[in-house]
């Protein structure tokens, strides 16, 4: 399904790092500026400055302004880098393993388990006592991997040939099973129902230091051992003998690549909730545009998912101010319409 | 992705169900003229008093203990636990199964959801059903006390509390006092406008709602940004989710910037009982009662 390397094999070229990496600005210069409460922009950074190590600034903030800067907003957009990042890197990885571009977390069911996982644990019914560690991420990321492999496992059930449609048709199975049991679950916790509806629909509205603490290390480990295991999918990407043949692992690789990923998904998950379409798009955007080795998709899936939902993030939380709109409505709603744009831009360029 | 969003459609059906507020947006009363109040059958066409009630709404089981009527109800649903002597049952009113609603053998049903399954399914098998939908207005929690006091045979008790009610809604005489409030309906900052029932009883001890501000770009329950919030700095920060989501004034104080509001800092965070928050019956002079005393404390603070 991907295009053979062999053809456009062209590594990651700077000019397109730097193109990510102005992304990341533009996005994060803008969703400092803007918010629900209006606050001059030049004085948002002399904030930000004077929370740097060794910087001490007077910002002209009142005391109350200053919280909103470095507690609510700064930590919101944080987190919108590391949840577009890890959505996007995952969702790359994953289209990779299994050589399949329409291959998604959603769609492989590990939302659908990460949702479950965080509905028993939002509900009470999971309460892991497990020290410093929050259950909700933890049992997210328990229902993700469980998720993943149930599909991996029920797609190999008739033979070791994982086709693309026996993969999804074993997801939806997953997924539909899982959420079946999130349904059930929610019946029986009706009270808790809306902030499980925020979860599904996606939420950086309580985004805090406290998420971003928690979220950091998963998104550390994840996306660089990702982007470390990038070159294997290229080689994977050219089948499972051929890789074999170049003295290639192909299972250990595959399960390593499926088991960060959706370590991936689930820090994701944890802290935001089920926002949908970045982890599709970024990547195929990032193939279209510059280049189809995973050498090049997986690290710039990385800066312009980080980019693209810091931008949604900033449409929810403008559009109907004070009050917000679910940012996985926003990133189909922008993100949908732009993947047909870019496909035919493409196309006409070929 | 369209699979994701079916089964994510199917979810938000249930959201009106939603429980951390029985005053939920039920979209029948939405629009109307505050008429919360829908008999569907005449319930009672033979002039015999109901004996066998099923109430699958707790504001209405609160009402019916409240008239003296608690003796004629056999069956309450499972969230009806108040008051304690309430005969709970598992019957569900967000799922309202008739079969089970039926083998208790009811003369009459009383329910906050028109939802037509329940209504139909109740009519073929001949049981009167009482429809009261959430009060939009406090004087439709009077309606539904005199309704329910005629259908049961406890028309005098029900006059009488209606009228004591009223009596003790015009008590509260500090509608002047000019304060502000966020309340909260869930953690992810769901809250209440003027428009609704809650916003009402927030404008009878003077109360605004900071949520008021989102009311022409959303609807009357929307979700607040965190930032708008804390630049509101409302007077009183009042918690309907302490039940629901463990929601306390040391969990709002150790949100990120909210420690610095001034409803933290003066200890001006209401914590209520999610039941007496979301329900319309009896109990919102209690509820009246918390807010008025929360008021005067967060006045002269």
């Amino acid at each position: 399904m991907l295009d053979p390397p062999a053809i456009r094999a062209a590594g990651l070229r700077p000019v397109w790092v730097a193109g990510g990496l102005v992304a990341v600005v533009v996005a994060g210069v803008a969703g400092l500026s803007l918010g629900a409460v209006n606050i001059s922009a030049p004085r948002v950074f002399l904030e930000v400055l004077d929370h740097l190590p060794g910087l001490s600034i007077d910002s002209g903030l009142s005391a109350r302004e200053a919280d909103i800067v470095w507690q609510l907003r700064v930590p919101r957009v944080v987190l919108g880098f590391l949840v577009g990042g890890l959505l996007a890197v995952s969702g790359s990885s994953f289209q990779g393993v299994f050589r399949n571009p329409l291959a998604d977390p959603y769609l492989l069911g590990a939302a659908a388990g990460a949702g479950l996982g965080a509905t028993l644990a939002i509900t009470g019914g999971i309460d892991w006592e497990l020290g410093p560690f929050d259950t909700v991420p933890l049992a997210a990321f328990a229902g993700t991997l469980l998720a993943v492999l149930l599909a991996y496992a029920v797609s190999t059930v008739g033979g070791r040939d994982t086709s693309p449609a026996v993969l999804l048709l074993a997801g939806v199975a997953v997924m539909t099973f899982m959420t079946a049991v999130q349904t059930f679950v929610l019946q029986r916790e009706a009270d808790t129902i809306r902030e499980v509806y925020t979860f599904i629909l996606g939420r950086l509205v309580t985004a805090g230091w406290s998420e971003v603490r928690l979220v950091l290390p998963y998104a550390a480990v994840s996306i660089a051992a990702l982007v470390l295991l990038r070159r294997r999918l290229d080689v994977l990407a050219v089948g499972d003998d051929e890789a074999l043949s170049l003295g290639m692992d192909v299972t250990r690789t595959r399960i390593a690549v499926v088991a960060f990923a959706a370590l991936a998904t689930a820090a994701a998950v944890s802290v935001s909730g089920l926002i949908g379409f970045v982890g599709l798009v970024v990547p195929h955007v990032v193939r279209l545009l510059a280049g189809s080795s995973f050498r090049v998709i997986v690290p710039l899936s990385v800066l312009f998912g980080a980019a693209f939902l810091v931008l949604a993030d900033l449409v929810a939380r403008l559009a109907l101010s004070p009050a917000e709109i679910p940012i996985g409505v926003v990133t189909a709603f922008f993100g949908a319409p732009f993947f047909v744009l870019v496909l035919r831009a493409r196309r006409r360029l070929v | 992705m369209k699979l994701k969003t079916l089964a994510l459609a199917a979810l938000v059906t249930l959201l009106p169900l939603a429980a951390c507020g029985d005053d939920d947006d039920s979209p029948t009363v939405a629009g109307s003229d505050g008429d919360a109040t829908t008999t569907t059958t005449a319930a009672d066409p033979d002039g015999e008093v109901p004996q066998a009630i099923v109430s699958l709404s707790p504001s209405s089981t609160e009402i019916l203990f409240a008239i003296g009527a608690g003796d004629q109800v056999i069956a309450v649903d499972d969230q009806s636990d108040y008051p304690p002597e309430a005969p709970t049952t598992d019957l569900s009113a967000y799922e309202p199964n008739v079969e089970a609603i039926a083998s208790y053998e009811p003369d009459l049903v009383v329910s906050s959801s028109s939802d037509p399954a329940l209504l139909d399914g109740l009519e073929a098998l001949g049981i009167e059903v009482l429809v009261h939908e959430a009060a939009v207005e406090i004087t439709d929690v009077y309606d539904q006390i005199t309704e329910l006091g005629d259908v049961t045979g406890h028309a005098d008790e029900a006059q009488q509390l209606a009228e004591e009610m009223s009596g003790a809604v015009a008590e509260f005489t500090t509608a002047d006092r000019d304060l502000t409030a966020y309340w909260e309906l869930d953690p992810t900052y769901y809250s209440v406008t003027s428009n609704t029932f809650i916003g009402k009883l927030l404008g009878l001890v003077g109360i605004t709602s900071i949520a008021d501000e989102a009311q022409a770009e959303a609807n009357d329950y929307p979700q607040l940004s965190a930032e708008f919030i804390v630049q509101a700095d409302p007077d009183l920060i009042i918690l309907a989710d302490t039940e629901c989501c463990q929601q306390d004034a040391a969990t709002v104080a150790a949100r990120d910037g909210w420690a610095g509001m001034k409803a933290v800092t003066n200890g001006n965070v209401v914590e209520l009982s999610d039941d007496i928050a979301s329900r319309w019956g009896p109990r919102i002079i209690e509820l009246l009662e918390i807010l008025d005393a929360a008021t005067t404390k967060a006045a002269a603070a």
